[in-house]
């Protein structure tokens, strides 16, 4: 089956299960002209269940993204059907235009070219400060 | 140097250029005639997306007593901003005519875009319910000049300390400095948010009480910087009824406070302090509000690089 190999691509591993939609939404990849192959709720030795997504000739995704929603998720690089490369993902220091301010207060939502910047302030939890309004948001939580 | 930079939240100076700037402040309130040509030929733009008279006549008072000129505009249905014009696009429009900006906004962080918008200093005159850093430094020069500093003071903190930006802001400036201690007097409900006390006070090991007795907290502090309670903030008429007037100072209470206790208000009053308080000489809002004008005068100067 396509979903167990593939030559060329990336699969994201160990995604906690009913993580991986939200992933392939702030990913934005073009679902329409990639062929990507989303597993959900396989059985997992670690954790029970997992979600894994496979996404055949497409080498660089964003892993901001990874690290920000879902930073334990282990990421292969395959070629030739070989895991070439596997990738530590990192809660990353600061994300630009990936999660969107939702403070109704914030000049984000009047400014729209201004770009939607997020810092780090707590690792552990995950929690991003606005660049603009200051406004916390928790990203291991249901953002 | 402060020369080209922005002024967007009290933390953006380091205690060195706050002194500075004070230094600065305090001699020109010495001597006010040797500026007023310090700015000769520079102009401001004062951009007010929403009226606040009081801000916006305190910084064109300070600018046009060093000489130099104001444009601008007050309300934004007057302005391009009616248009739909973008903030960036309006500052960078802004930034080919004036030497420096000042902007308030209702928006949260609108000063922070035109920052970065330009090269040109951009001053925060209010975002929203976020900050007000030149009622900062207004509070921060007047506790400086009547009490000559900041460590080993006991500030309290009255009235409503959850929406009251200008008490963050100042318990986040003075929290820089030693042996701080803060008395926060307050109804429960409007308690200081949880970020002030977590990220600001504990985090930084400051000493700080919270009680409801007004009273009580009067006889430890060397200031008392007093703000609004208002009325639609209280969740019934009976708690807003059964507190109105624990928290009104008024002579009797002045009785209970240290000889040297100054009294701060970031203006205007309603109802929180009595008329009769202002004779006594502990009452520095008004001077606070001159003090103002002043310090922004030698913000001014210092953004434009100009030696005083
Ligand atoms: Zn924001």
């Amino acid at each position: 089956m396509l979903v167990n190999s593939i030559e060329k691509g990336i699969v994201i591993d160990h995604i906690t299960a009913g993580l991986g939609a939200k992933i392939l939404e702030y990913l934005d990849i073009d679902l329409a002209n990639n062929t990507v192959a989303f597993i959900m709720n396989a059985s997992s030795k670690k954790h029970g269940k997992k979600d894994i997504v496979k996404i055949q000739n497409v080498i660089d995704v964003n892993l901001d993204v990874l690290g920000l929603i879902e930073p334990n998720a282990t990421v292969n690089i395959i070629e030739n059907g070989q895991i070439i490369k596997k990738i530590e993902l990192q809660v990353p220091e600061r994300v630009t235009n990936v999660i969107k301010c939702k403070n109704p207060r914030c000049v984000t939502s009047v400014e729209i070219n201004a770009p939607h910047i997020f810092h780090l302030i707590d690792a552990e939890n995950r929690e991003y400060r606005c660049e603009y309004c200051d406004e916390i948001v928790c990203m291991k939580g249901d953002y | 140097m402060l020369k080209g930079r922005d002024l967007l939240e009290p933390m953006d100076f380091s205690i060195k250029e706050l002194e500075d700037m004070f230094d600065l402040a305090d001699r020109i309130i010495e001597d006010p005639a040797k500026y007023v040509h310090a700015c000769d030929g520079k102009l401001l733009a004062t951009l007010f997306y929403e009226p606040s008279t009081r801000t916006r006549f305190s910084f064109e008072a300070a600018m046009l007593r060093l000489g130099g000129q104001v444009i601008g505009f007050s309300e934004p249905n007057s302005s391009s901003v009616a248009k739909g014009e973008s903030i960036a696009d309006t500052i960078k429009t802004v930034a080919c005519y004036a030497d420096l900006a000042v902007m308030r906004h209702p928006k949260e962080g609108a000063p922070k875009v035109a920052a970065h918008s330009t090269e040109m200093p951009v001053i925060n005159a209010g975002d929203g319910g976020h900050q007000h850093p030149t009622q900062t430094l207004t509070d921060l020069l007047t506790i400086r000049r009547t009490l000559n500093g900041f460590d080993n003071i006991t500030v309290g903190c009255c009235g409503d300390l959850k929406f009251g930006r200008t008490v963050h802001s100042l318990i986040k400036a003075l929290s820089r400095y030693k042996n701080v201690k803060f008395v926060l007097i307050s109804p429960e409900e409007l308690r200081i948010p949880d970020y002030v006390r977590k990220e600001i006070l504990m985090k930084n090991g400051i000493e700080f009480e919270e009680v409801r007795s007004f009273q009580e907290a009067l006889p430890k502090l060397d200031v008392l910087y007093m703000t609004r309670v208002q009325k639609e903030r209280f969740f019934n008429e009976e708690d807003y009824i059964r507190l109105k007037d624990t928290y009104i100072l008024d002579k009797s209470k002045m009785k209970l406070a240290k000889e040297k206790m100054i009294v701060l208000h970031p203006l205007p009053r309603v109802n929180e302090i009595a008329v009769e308080v202002d004779e006594d000489p502990r009452a520095m809002y008004f001077v606070q509000a001159k003090n103002g004008m002043f310090v922004r005068m030698a913000l001014i100067m210092s953004l434009l690089g100009i030696e005083g």
